[in-house]
C-alpha cells in the first residue's frame, strides 16, 4: 500500500482548493490590507515626538509581538464575550490577524521611514511642503520600496498563520484537510495536498515580491 | 537707500556646548549676490540654513521681504514655514526626489505645496528646465543624469516656487571638477537676470566675478565683509589673508 492515495488526491483537490479560495486567500488579503493601514498609522505614532502618542503605539507593538497569535485569537473569540463583546468567527479571525500584521509590519514601516535620507525631508520643506504632504509625496513612496522585502516576509507568514483561525471556527484550507482526513484516515495524503497548496501560494507571492522590488528599484542607483 | 530684501541680525546658535554662531548679521539688497566664505566649521552653512529655518537659532531675527521671524520667541511650525516660503534652496547633495521625474521634481513645490494648477506649473517648469539647459530631460529620472545636470535640476526646482531669495549651500562641492563650470554658469546667468542669491561656496573665482558682497566667517562671527574686490583682493584682517592664502597654495 502506498503512502499516497492518488484517487483521494484528485478528489480532494477541489474541496481543499475551494477553501483556499474562499477561506485562506480572502483572510490573507483582508487582514494584510487592514494590518498594513494599521502599521503605517502605528509607525507614524511611534515616530511622533509626543509621548502621549508614541507610548500607546509602543505598548501595542510590545503586547502583540510578546504573546502568541493563537492566544490572541482565543482572547478575541472566547475571552471578549465575558466583557460583553461577542464577535462572530470571521470578524474575530480578521481582527486577530490584522492586529498581528499591524504590529509586525509597523516595525518594518518605521524602519523604512527612518531610512529615507534627511535631505529628502529638507528638500520637501524648502519647496513648501507640509509634514503631511512630505510624507505622502516624498517619504512614504520611498519608504515603500525599502519596506518591500520585510513586508513580503510578513505577508508570507500571514498566509500560513491563517491556518490558526480554525480555532475560532473559521473553515479554511487546513481545517478542510482535517475534516476530510478525519473521515478517510488518509492523514498523509490530505495534509500533503494542503502543504502543497500553501507552498504554491507562497511561491507565487515570492515571485511577485521579486517583480515588485525590480519595479520599485528602477529609478534608484545600484 | 531702501531696506535690504533679506536681513538677519544677531544670529546665535549652539550645537550642544559648541557655539557655532556668535551673533551674525547679514544684509542682502534685492537683486544682489552675497557669497559666504570661510573655513569648514566657521558656521557659514549654519547661517544659510538659519535663513530658512532648517536650523533654528536660539536668538536673532531674520526678515525676508515682508516676513520677519524672531528666533528668541521660539516661533511655531507655521511661522517658520511662512519664512521658509520666501526662499528656495539648492543643496550640496542636490536632494532631488529619486522616485519622481525631472519635470515632477520641478513642479513638486508649485503643485504639491502651493496648489497651483498642474498644467500651468508644467509649462513654467519646462521653461525653467530650458533655462538651465535641460529641456530634453523633463521625462528622465534623477539617477539617469550627471551630477552637474542633477544640480541644475535642483536649481530649477528651487526657482519654481518663485522665491524672493535663492539660497545655495555649496552647490558645486560634491561635483566632479569638470562638472563645476556648467553649474556656476547657470548661477552666473541667474545673477545677471537679477535673482537675489546667497551662496555658501569655496569657488573664489565665482565669488570674485559674480558676488556683490562677500562675507568671510570664522569661528561663528563675520570677520570681514565688503565687495569682493576688497575682501578677496585686499583683505584687512589677518585671518582672511591666511584663509585665502591656504586656498591659493594648499601645499
Amino acid at each position: 500500500m502506498s503512502a499516497i492515495d492518488w484517487d483521494l488526491v484528485r478528489s480532494s483537490l477541489w474541496p481543499l482548493g475551494r477553501e483556499l479560495l474562499r477561506g485562506t486567500l480572502p483572510l490573507t488579503a483582508v487582514s494584510f490590507a487592514l494590518g498594513l493601514a494599521l502599521a503605517v498609522l502605528v509607525a507614524l505614532m511611534r515616530l511622533s515626538g509626543n509621548r502621549l502618542i508614541s507610548a500607546p503605539a509602543r505598548f501595542y507593538v510590545s503586547v502583540i509581538r510578546g504573546t502568541p497569535l493563537l492566544l490572541q485569537l482565543f482572547i478575541i473569540f472566547f475571552g471578549l464575550p465575558s466583557l460583553g463583546v461577542t464577535l462572530s468567527p470571521w470578524p474575530s479571525a480578521i481582527l486577530g490577524l490584522s492586529l498581528n500584521v499591524g504590529a509586525y509590519a509597523s516595525e518594518a514601516v518605521r524602519g523604512a521611514i527612518l531610512a529615507v535620507p534627511r535631505g529628502q525631508w529638507e528638500a520637501a520643506m524648502t519647496v513648501g511642503m507640509s509634514r503631511v504632504t512630505t510624507l505622502r509625496r516624498v517619504v512614504l513612496p520611498q519608504a515603500a520600496r525599502i519596506a518591500v522585502p520585510s513586508l513580503s516576509n510578513t505577508l508570507i507568514s500571514l498566509v500560513k498563520d491563517t491556518s490558526l483561525v480554525a480555532v475560532v471556527l473559521v473553515t479554511e484550507l487546513l481545517r478542510q484537510a482535517q475534516i476530510i482526513a478525519g473521515q478517510t484516515f488518509e492523514y498523509f495524503t490530505l495534509y500533503g495536498v494542503a502543504a502543497v497548496y500553501y507552498w504554491v501560494v507562497c511561491l507565487v507571492l515570492s515571485f511577485g515580491q521579486t517583480r515588485l522590488e525590480t519595479r520599485l528599484s528602477r529609478h534608484v542607483a545600484a | 537707500m531702501s531696506a535690504p530684501l533679506l536681513e538677519a541680525r544677531g544670529l546665535v546658535k549652539s550645537f550642544g556646548d559648541n557655539r557655532v554662531l556668535r551673533g551674525i548679521d547679514v544684509a542682502v539688497p534685492a537683486g544682489s549676490v552675497t557669497c559666504l566664505i570661510g573655513p569648514s566649521g566657521s558656521g557659514k552653512t549654519t547661517v544659510l540654513r538659519s535663513l530658512n529655518g532648517l536650523e533654528q537659532p536660539e536668538a536673532g531675527t531674520v526678515r525676508i521681504g515682508g516676513v520677519e521671524l524672531d528666533w528668541a520667541t521660539r516661533p511655531d511650525t507655521r511661522a517658520v514655514a511662512r519664512l521658509r516660503g520666501q526662499s528656495g534652496m539648492v543643496f550640496q547633495a542636490h536632494n532631488l526626489f529619486p522616485h519622481l521625474t525631472v519635470l515632477d521634481n520641478v513642479i513638486s513645490g508649485p503643485v504639491f505645496a502651493q496648489g497651483r494648477p498642474r498644467a500651468e506649473a508644467e509649462e513654467e517648469a519646462r521653461a525653467l528646465l530650458a533655462r538651465v539647459g535641460l529641456a530634453d530631460k523633463a521625462g528622465s529620472f534623477p539617477v539617469q543624469l550627471s551630477g552637474g545636470q542633477q544640480q541644475r535640476v535642483g536649481i530649477a526646482r528651487a526657482l519654481a516656487t518663485r522665491p524672493e531669495v535663492v539660497l545655495f549651500d555649496e552647490p558645486t562641492s560634491a561635483l566632479d571638477p569638470e562638472l563645476v563650470g556648467e553649474v556656476l554658469q547657470v548661477m552666473q546667468s541667474l545673477a545677471a537676470e537679477g535673482w537675489t542669491m546667497v551662496v555658501v561656496t569655496h569657488e573664489m573665482r565665482f565669488a570674485r566675478q559674480v558676488a556683490d558682497q562677500v562675507l568671510f566667517l570664522d569661528g561663528g562671527v563675520v570677520v570681514e565683509h565688503g565687495p569682493p574686490s576688497e575682501v578677496l583682493v585686499e583683505p584687512r584682517e589677518a585671518r582672511t589673508r591666511q584663509f585665502l592664502q591656504r586656498l591659493l597654495d594648499p601645499l
